[in-house]
């Protein structure tokens, strides 16, 4: 099978499964928990195009999915309080009046603009900053894993304006539908499904262009990038504010699909929890992260149900076995086989261990 | 006056608990490249150790000492544990040490909650800590002093061990170019895990000092591991001198922030600074010259 039909037969799989047996066989709860999942993945995509392809290990994504939830929530806080209405929680905690900075987000057509822009603005400053001067691997890992504890810190502070640790929650309804409905709910569901493939779908696209063969460039030889002229901190930065603009969206459906979304969301914690899924599923592979994070979501609400002590143990070994022995995830275990039985004849080259950076020290 | 000392002293006092935090760091992930993300939780091992210790000798003071020499080993031998098993065979990939040592945290935390229990612990601290000295008209409490000068008395330590033992002279060729002390005939694998052996350790005594501070509990690490690393960063590698500069710079720019706006914003002016900082010195406060590129 050519990498071609496989990645179009898989995606042929992904979609059947999404849009015509899942929504057959689950109830209304089971299907809108993988819609959950569904946003998850989204951050995940992203991941595998700014980590797997672009070798920036990305610490911090909590950041921009808590933007696009935040923006999303604040949206659909101001759309249930009315025209002019102030959203309950400030009532409770604030003066009762709506800060300045949240009337913009009234307004539909500017919320979605701003779940859009305004994360992939943020990875643009961020990462022009850092890339150009040639900060990167393990300070560029810690400068964006500082960047979510100082934002978790900032919303649990800022309580008035942002319900501090409760977060938002207790929407009523989504861009005029309501979400009690279970007709609605499942029509999230089918949004979430959508977009998460077309993600899948954009990634394919940037990795068979020029740009992404510059991409994985940059990860494997970035000096040698610099010398044929091009210039590595845009390459790199370009991946990052599209890996923050998935993770922006997955956040923004996230919010109404769960009910809530809250510091606990977007923290260190969360953050590197993100890059789990990632790395089982295989950070380098275009479908491995979103069944990475599907599989390692599904595997979390089940387990910790149960036994919650036990899953942490079990994300913790997985987190150790995987990175330690499998760097390239399960996904590349059927290579990891097929390699064994050295056939000749494969045409498939093995895609190259990703060699990231040897060196921490930025000199 | 009396809001500028007590300001000042806020952000020396913040300073020396960053700096404990972060010296076991500058050797470890300064000197070897290898972020270990279950640092903090070498320094959650050595809280809980200094609580045990409680357990067998009632009196505080006694306690007090006996874990902070227990609390280094307990803190080295983990660390020379995960060496030994994980991260030796890891050192082409550094990016994916800091996974793997995150899974190790995760472990570790749940080991902690398993055993000690999720609710947070005190550790008394002995009567001779109890109280305020008066400097320049403001109370400062003695057990922050304590620290104080504990992480002045740390840095001491490990300057004396880097600058006058043979340990010292090993580290710092392995450190300035791996292959040509591999050549002159140093064991740097041996180098290696010793240097992990005393970063740990240096962990395992900030833990037992910050049972001064306030109950303990098993996400201790996490509360300062984020601010070690960028200590680190901040400090530049090689040399110990930038993360003392970068500690108690940052303590101190952390405190002042703290008084003129609140916590939260604080924290975000703070990473505001660093970043504009790297714009200015990409390389950290200190660095050691190097001709590699960049």
């Amino acid at each position: 099978m050519s990498p071609r039909v496989r990645f179009w037969g898989g995606l042929a799989i992904a979609a059947a499964l999404l849009f015509g047996v899942a929504p057959a066989l689950l109830s209304d709860f089971r299907l809108n928990l993988l819609a959950k999942f569904c946003c998850l993945a989204m951050v995940a995509v992203g991941i595998g195009l700014a980590w797997g392809r672009g070798g920036m290990l990305v610490l911090g994504q909590g950041v921009f999915f808590g933007l696009g939830g935040y923006i999303m929530a604040m949206h659909l806080k101001l759309s249930d309080a009315g025209p002019g209405g102030v959203p309950d929680f400030m009532l409770l905690y604030g003066d009762g009046t709506v800060p300045g900075w949240w009337e913009p987000f009234r307004d539909p057509v500017v919320t979605v603009l701003a779940i859009l822009v305004l994360p992939a603005l943020v990875a643009t400053l961020l990462g022009l900053a850092v890339f150009k001067r040639r900060v990167r691997g393990a300070y560029f890992a810690i400068l964006s894993q500082a960047l979510a504890a100082a934002f978790a810190i900032l919303l649990v502070g800022q309580q008035k304006v942002t319900g501090g640790t409760n977060g938002l929650n207790g929407f009523q309804s989504f861009f005029g539908f309501t979400l009690s409905d279970p007709v609605n709910k499942r029509m999230l569901y089918f949004i979430a499904a959508g977009v998460l493939l077309l993600m899948v779908l954009t990634v394919r696209l940037i990795m068979g262009s020029r740009y992404g063969e510059l991409l994985v460039a940059v990860r494997d030889q970035e000096n040698r990038v610099r010398f044929l002229g091009y210039d590595p901190a845009v390459v790199k930065t370009v991946a990052y504010a599209v890996a923050a603009c998935f993770a922006a969206i997955g956040g923004a459906l996230f919010t109404p699909v769960v009910g809530i979304i809250s510091p606990a969301d977007v923290g260190v914690v969360p953050s590197i929890a993100f890059l789990v899924g990632v790395a089982i599923g295989g950070r380098a592979t275009l479908l491995g992260p979103v069944l990475g994070a599907i599989g390692v979501s599904w595997a979390e609400t089940s387990l910790s149900e149960s036994f919650p002590s036990f899953w942490i143990y079990f994300q913790g070994a997985l987190f150790i076995l995987v990175v330690a022995f499998l760097p390239n995830g399960l996904a590349t275990v059927g290579r990891f086989f097929r390699r064994r039985r050295a056939e000749p004849a494969d045409p498939v080259a093995p895609e190259p261990e990703p060699a990231l950076e040897t060196s921490g020290k930025a000199s | 006056m009396d809001a500028l000392v007590s300001q000042l002293f806020a952000g020396l006092s913040l300073g020396s608990v960053l700096l404990l935090a972060a010296l076991g760091l500058a050797l470890t992930f300064g000197q070897m490249g290898v972020i270990n993300m279950a640092h903090g939780e070498f320094m959650m091992a050595g809280a809980y150790t200094a609580f045990v210790v409680q357990g067998v000798i009632a009196d505080a003071g006694v306690s007090l000492l006996v874990s902070l020499v227990i609390g280094f080993l307990v803190g080295g031998l983990l660390g020379l544990l995960l060496e030994v098993t994980l991260i030796s065979r890891m050192y082409k990939r550094p990016l994916d040490t800091l996974l793997v040592t995150f899974g190790v945290a995760l472990v570790l935390q749940q080991l902690a909650r398993d055993v000690f229990g999720a609710p947070n612990v005190d550790v008394r601290a002995p009567a001779w800590l109890s109280g305020a000295v008066d400097i320049l008209g403001v109370g400062i409490p003695k057990t922050r002093l304590f620290i104080l000068a504990l992480a002045l008395l740390c840095v001491l330590a490990l300057s004396l061990l880097l600058k006058l033992t043979p340990l010292g002279r090993r580290i710092r060729a392995t450190v300035q170019n791996r292959d040509l002390a591999e050549t002159s005939g140093i064991s740097t694998r041996a180098t290696d895990r010793l240097t992990f052996f005393v970063g740990s350790g240096v962990a395992g005594v900030a833990g037992v000092a910050l049972t001064l501070l306030g109950s303990i509990g098993p996400t201790l690490g996490t509360n300062y591991i984020v601010d070690a690393f960028l200590v680190v960063v901040v400090g530049g590698i090689g040399q110990l001198k930038g993360a003392v500069i970068a500690a108690f710079a940052l303590g101190l720019l952390q405190a002042g922030f703290e008084y003129s706006t609140t916590a939260s914003i604080a924290k975000v002016l703070l990473f505001v600074v660093i970043v504009a900082f790297l714009q200015v010195r990409p390389q950290g406060l200190v660095s050691v010259r190097t001709r590699s590129l960049a």
